[in-house]
């Protein structure tokens, strides 16, 4: 290693219908009955204008929007910029939605557009065409967040010139329930990035 | 045929979640991959699975969704002279 100092520059959380930048609340939208309403909701309030994202599934939409959330006039982020995500449900909520569309085989129609969406790391595939990033990614299955492994990893990747900067994060559904959290780390920030600080920020 | 057309324009805007479209938009007559409203190969895939699943229409080989899926009105015309349901 290096022994490179590196930045937590931006972070991002969207838990219980609120949307936060840098831990402050950004959008608050609790009124929405579903999750697909509410992803809609902040895609408005954004004021984005992407059609692709109405075809993502939830986990996707979520992930999404977080990663416009972090990167909403980031200078630091370029084509090496390197994705490093986590969950613990990987693409269970999708995987379901397929199999109710395999398990009558009298209406066996199965969905290509939910289909191609039974994989966690897509996520990543959606952020870095619309980003146009070309660097690394991986996706982690874990029981819970796990700062310490994720931080290192991002570290590694950056120290290694792999990457020159990293998203690196959370992004949870299950059955509606969702947990958010994504950070970008470089080399320019006020937060320098260690496992605690990691940690802190995603239990604010 | 008309009715058919507006149907067909229904269920790919809901079917295709092309939410930033609205019925009165498409033509009857635009094309639906490339300029038009910007199709791609996993809407080509879902456009054969409506087809038979509304339908009854078992295309043989997915090529030949090329030539049906030109324009809301080529879809229509090969529907009415293919369905089974």
């Amino acid at each position: 290693m290096s022994g490179k100092e590196y930045y937590i520059s931006n972070f991002c959380t969207i838990r219980n219908g609120c949307v936060f930048k840098n831990g402050k609340l950004i959008y608050k939208d609790i009124t929405s009955e579903s999750l697909k309403d509410f992803s809609k909701n902040i895609y408005k309030f954004m004021e984005l204008n992407y059609s692709k994202f109405h075809k993502m599934d939830e986990l996707c939409k979520l992930g999404f929007l977080a990663s416009e959330v972090v990167l909403q006039n980031e200078e630091n982020v370029d084509e090496d910029t390197a994705l490093v995500f986590s969950n613990r449900a990987s693409s269970l909520d999708t995987d379901r939605k397929h199999q109710h569309t395999i398990e009558d085989r009298e209406q066996f129609f199965p969905s290509p557009a939910i289909f191609v969406y039974t994989l966690p790391n897509i996520i990543m595939g959606e952020i870095s065409i619309r980003n146009n990033m070309k660097s690394e990614n991986a996706f982690f299955v874990t029981e819970t967040f796990q700062p310490h492994f994720i931080s290192n990893y991002s570290e590694i990747l950056m120290n290694t010139g792999k990457a020159s900067s990293v998203i690196c994060g959370w992004v949870d559904l299950d059955s509606n329930k969702y947990d958010v959290f994504l950070a970008l780390l470089s080399t320019k920030g006020i937060r320098r990035l260690t496992k605690e600080e990691l940690s802190k920020l995603y239990n604010q | 045929m008309a009715e058919l057309r507006e149907e067909l324009k229904e269920k790919i805007i809901e079917q295709l979640s092309l939410e930033d479209i609205e019925i009165g938009e498409i033509g009857d007559d635009d094309p639906l991959f490339g300029d038009g409203l910007g199709l791609d190969s996993i809407d080509a895939l879902e456009l054969i699975v409506l087809l038979e699943k509304d339908y009854g229409i078992k295309l043989k080989d997915p090529k030949e969704g090329k030539a049906i899926f030109e324009s809301v009105g080529v879809m229509a015309d090969y529907i009415s002279k293919h369905r089974t349901k």
